[in-house]
């Protein structure tokens, strides 16, 4: 089950290639007039793998196309261009019903991702029927299965969302997504919700249901401590490209890409330094994704821009010195990376 | 007068002077005994029951819950804006010595401005989506200082400068759908900013922000903090931040204070369990531990808490008497207060936790 | 329904949040503690009573001539006079209301169903059926709704058939645009993604996911449009478009009527009066169960 090109696709579970995905946005005769692009490209060209039984974190501020890759990877937005692999098959865009069940995904909000006019029940027998999980006879048992494996009690079966907590809602909420026995979960900032004190329990209910069940899990989340926590490789996001992909102790060990940097620069600290004076971690606003920078897209925002990253785009990309480690910046693996050069406009943006 | 100097080089140990709280001139902001009750369907909810803070001039000072701790309610009971059904049944609130509870709406509005400003979590919303950015930031200015349009206007784009928007002269005239998020909440700080007020109390304005905005958004607060000596009530669940920002926390949980100190101090030598428990459950970025611990439990109702210490029900050191005695705030030496009856328990098992780390 | 507590083993997953489950409010006892909906429900209920139950009330037949009591007054044998044939109001009025009021019930269906339908189609898939759709609906809407159901019944002939065809195809527009606003914000709801992502067909989505959270609105809305088919038919029945005479028909009656205003008054004002109580009755329906769904809602 090998795909045809890329050693490294083998153990993927779930890939992209060039996943593109855009919106078409307003009048095309007024965006002409503003030199605009008509699309917003919020995945613009992404490459991504998911191994089986890893867990990979997606991680990126708003805007950066995060949850949209997550919702071409799920199916459940088509990409414009490139294509989503599962086992190294290509998918088509209307995916049959046994795909559909390899992937499944749990949303960031507990409070409309559950219909509130289904019992818990309900929703776990309606889909366990429709895919035929199990036998007819069997459905009840195994909703009840499926509840208790998430840590909720057999009763619930029978009680509608309102009468559950947030975090008993998470759990609803995975323990649909698991009925139908995916290979790959997909959790759309699963936590950021919740309260602080319960999110810990969705976290090792995730983690937990990762080695019991051998689920590949993408964590798509904006909490890097969240994903320092649990996740063995970490793909940074901005602005609908991928800017680098780490094992996660590597990542925040060594970032190599002037964004990751920045952002673990901007992480609040329980315990502080004198760096916590001072000068933001990284200045100005992000751009509209209606107006990409030519060439590097973060050299807007970057302490080192250089001429060069006006001109050439760089691409995602590696180096022997650090072996899975790709970053997309051309001074990524440099030995000595350039001094600031103020070449970075903090200017307005919109 | 407590050291403005933003946070405090945090470590074990007693804190610094920056902890000891007010200093000689008396606090900006005193609150004794607060109690603020609702009114529902199901009964009286004891949003806030008893709670005591004091701000310095100058100082930042946490005020750190989850939600139904009453940590929001709080913060609206001092501007005097909460909901119709609440009201503060006991307590007082000081303001330069003022009691606040006791004031009629047209004296509250005079102080409103001045000394007391308020920003809020979701900008969108409390930003009048009509109405010209800069003429909103002038607003406070012409109605409480008297100042004429044009000096409205010239403060305005001085503050706009101050809080970091670029190119302020064309910004003044934007629209607040105009501009991103942090742009935003950077407006609705020169708007607090505008009357030059005493104390500014801000309601988790951080929380709805990207990673990077939060950061240059906690820097600009804590800068400003620094050049004009404004004081701060930093509301948050967020445990992180509030250690960027503030010099002093106050914990919140069930509508009641369970401790309180220095921000360093109390987030890693915790002397009550649940903030113990905050701790322990929230995965923190520089130690990763084997296992999140979650605190077991719900949170209590506060229409009928639990009798005693309303987090006994999920503590692990609680015993008879914690559901028996009542649990107020009481000080310990170096500036800490704890409700915890058993707090040197707590404090040993947080200092394991630290070895295991 | 009590609280289910659970304590978990210790290391479970779930062991530390208390894993009890809300026991259900108790939505029904409030109700009756509506004065609206509770007045709305015992009007309606007691003219549906009388309407029913109509040869109990009255020892008439509606039909029945006499030309030797015609136009009489208000008497102990004819509760509220004889009109100009020598039919006895009261009974006359009982079986209007009853043949009025059914017509109404019966005609308040197809528009639902039907613009339900269409107005689901044309939000949830969007596109082009939602841009014929709604260009449909718009052309309906240029007309007023008396006038058109008027005219479709006077081109398709009096009689009943013709009044649920008009009713239906001028009637079933609002509840389209009703379904539609609903269905367009519903269908945003990541639970509707969920049920995507699970690979359940559109029409399952629709009619299982969406429906019971969107039908409400529509619920709401045809009570007042049961107030609004009931004039209609009144209306028709007074140019003479409704159910056939010799029947006894309210419309009509009004219509017969009013050639006496001056000296009997009773038999114009007395179905036209009727006509507004069961209006009054419905409304008040339709504004209990507003209040009563919409903050009940999850």
């Amino acid at each position: 089950m090998t795909a045809a090109d890329g050693a490294d696709q083998a153990s993927a579970l779930l890939a992209a290639r060039g996943v593109t995905v855009s919106f078409p946005v307003g009048s095309q005769l007024a965006a002409r007039l503003r030199h605009e692009e008509r699309l917003l490209r919020a995945v613009d060209g992404v490459d991504l793998e998911v191994g089986r039984g890893e867990a990979l974190a997606l991680v990126g501020e708003s805007g950066s196309g995060k949850s949209t890759l997550a919702l071409a990877l799920s199916g459940l937005r088509p990409a414009d261009k490139g294509k989503v692999m599962l086992n190294g098959k290509t998918l088509p865009a209307r995916r049959s019903n046994a795909d559909r069940r390899r992937v499944q995904i749990v949303f960031q909000d507990p409070y409309s991702s559950l219909n509130p006019r289904m019992t818990v029940g309900g929703m776990l027998r309606e889909l366990l029927r429709v895919h035929q999980v199990v036998p007819r006879n069997q459905v009840a048992e195994e909703s009840k299965r499926l509840l208790t494996l998430v840590g909720l009690p057999a009763e619930a079966v029978s009680a509608y969302p309102r009468q559950f907590s947030g975090g008993q809602r998470q759990r609803v909420a995975i323990a649909r997504a698991l009925a139908l026995r995916p290979d790959v979960l997909i959790a759309d900032e699963p936590v950021s919700a919740l309260d602080v004190s319960v999110q810990a329990t969705i976290l090792n209910l995730l983690d937990s249901l990762r080695s019991e069940l051998g689920l590949s899990l993408l964590l798509i989340s904006h909490n890097l401590a969240v994903v320092r926590h649990l996740c063995d490789r970490v793909a940074v996001m901005y602005l609908g490209r991928i800017v680098e992909v780490a094992p996660t102790e590597e990542l925040f060990g060594t970032p190599r890409h002037p964004y990751t940097r920045g952002l673990l620069a901007a992480i609040p600290r329980l315990v502080h330094d004198a760096s916590s004076a001072g000068a933001p971690a990284i200045a100005g606003d992000p751009p509209s994704p209606l107006r990409i920078p030519a060439g590097c897209r973060f050299r807007t925002r970057c302490p080192m821009a250089q001429q060069r990253c006006a001109e050439e785009d760089p691409v995602l990309a590696g180096a022997a010195q650090a072996p899975g480690h790709l970053a997309a910046c051309h001074f990524a693996f440099a030995s000595a990376p350039p001094a600031a050069s103020g070449l970075a406009r903090t200017a307005d943006q919109s | 007068m407590t050291a403005a100097e933003g946070p405090v080089p945090a470590g074990p140990g007693p804190a610094g002077p920056a902890a000891a709280g007010p200093g000689p001139a008396g606090p900006v902001l005193d609150v004794r005994d607060l109690h603020v009750r609702i009114a529902s369907r199901m009964g009286t909810v004891r949003a806030v029951d008893g709670v005591s803070f004091d701000v310095a001039a100058g100082e930042a000072l946490g005020l750190v819950g989850e939600s139904g701790s009453g940590k929001s309610m709080t913060l609206r009971a001092v501007l005097g804006v909460l909901p119709a059904e609440a009201r503060v049944t006991a307590g007082e609130i000081l303001l330069d010595g003022v009691n606040l509870v006791t004031r009629t709406q047209s004296e509250l509005n005079r102080i409103r401005g001045p000394k007391l400003a308020m920003i809020f979590q979701e900008p969108m919303s409390a930003l009048n989506p009509v109405m010209r950015v800069g003429r909103q930031i002038a607003e406070g200015p012409q109605v409480h200082l008297g100042f004429s349009r044009a000096r409205a206007a010239e403060r305005a784009l001085e503050l706009m400068r101050r809080v970091g928007i670029p190119d302020p002269e064309r910004r003044f005239r934007a629209y607040p759908h105009e501009f991103s998020g942090g742009m935003r909440q950077r407006v609705m700080i020169a708007i607090a900013l505008s009357c030059d007020p005493e104390i500014i109390l801000c309601d988790e304005p951080t929380t709805a922000l990207d990673v990077t905005i939060q950061d240059q958004i906690l820097r600009l607060l804590a800068r400003l903090c620094r050049e004009s000596g404004v004081s701060l009530v930093f509301v948050t669940h967020d445990l992180p931040v509030v250690a960027q920002i503030c010099q002093r926390v106050a914990v919140m949980y069930g509508g009641q204070l369970v401790e309180r100190g220095a921000v360093g101090d109390v987030l890693l030598d915790p002397r009550h369990p649940y903030t113990r428990g905050l701790v322990r459950s929230a995965p923190d970025f520089d130690y990763v531990r084997d296992s999140l611990v979650p605190i077991p439990g719900a949170p209590p109702s506060l229409i009928t808490p639990p009798p005693g210490c309303r987090f006994h029900p999920r503590c692990e050191f609680a015993e008879e008497d914690c559901r028996v005695s009542e649990t107020p705030l009481r000080m310990l030496p170096g500036g800490r207060a704890t409700a915890c009856l058993h707090w040197e328990r707590c404090l040993e098992a947080a200092a394991a936790d630290r070895a295991q780390a | 329904m009590s609280v289910i507590p659970l304590i978990p083993e210790p290391g479970a997953p779930g062991a530390y949040e208390v894993t009890t489950v809300r026991a259900e409010p108790r939505r029904a006892r409030r109700w009756y503690t509506q004065p609206a909906l509770l007045s709305g429900i015992v009007i309606i209920a007691i003219i549906l009573v009388l309407a029913t139950g109509a040869p109990l009330f009255s020892s008439y037949n509606p039909n029945a001539q006499n030309l030797n009591a015609t136009l009489l007054g208000p008497s102990a044998h004819h509760l509220l006079g004889t009109d100009q044939l020598g039919r006895d109001t009261w009974t006359r009025l009982l079986y209007g209301l009853r043949e009025d009021l059914r017509i109404a019930f019966i005609a308040v269906l197809f528009p639902f169903a039907l613009g339900t339908v269409l107005g689901s189609l044309a939000g949830y898939f969007g596109s082009w059926a939602d841009t014929v759709i709604m260009r449909l609906v718009d052309v309906v809407v240029a007309f007023p709704f008396y006038v058109l159901v008027i005219a479709l019944v006077f081109v398709l002939g009096p009689g009943e058939r013709s009044i649920y065809i008009a009713i239906t195809l001028v009637g079933w527009v609002s509840y389209a645009r009703i379904i539609r606003g609903e269905i367009l914000v519903a269908k945003r709801q990541d639970y509707v993604l969920a049920a995507q992502s699970g690979g359940l067909g559109s029409v399952r989505i629709m009619g299982r996911h969406l429906m019971p959270n969107v039908i409400t609105q529509a619920i709401i809305y045809s009570m007042s449009d049961i107030v609004q088919d009931m004039l209609a038919i009144v209306t028709l029945g007074y140019f003479g478009l409704g159910v056939p005479p010799p029947t006894a028909d309210l419309g009509s009656m009004i219509n017969d009527g009013q050639n006496f205003l001056s000296t009997h008054w009773q038999l114009t004002t007395i179905p036209g009066l009727a006509v507004v109580v069961v209006g009054l009755g419905l409304s008040l329906i339709g504004d209990g169960l507003a209040d009563l769904l919409r903050p009940g809602q999850a």
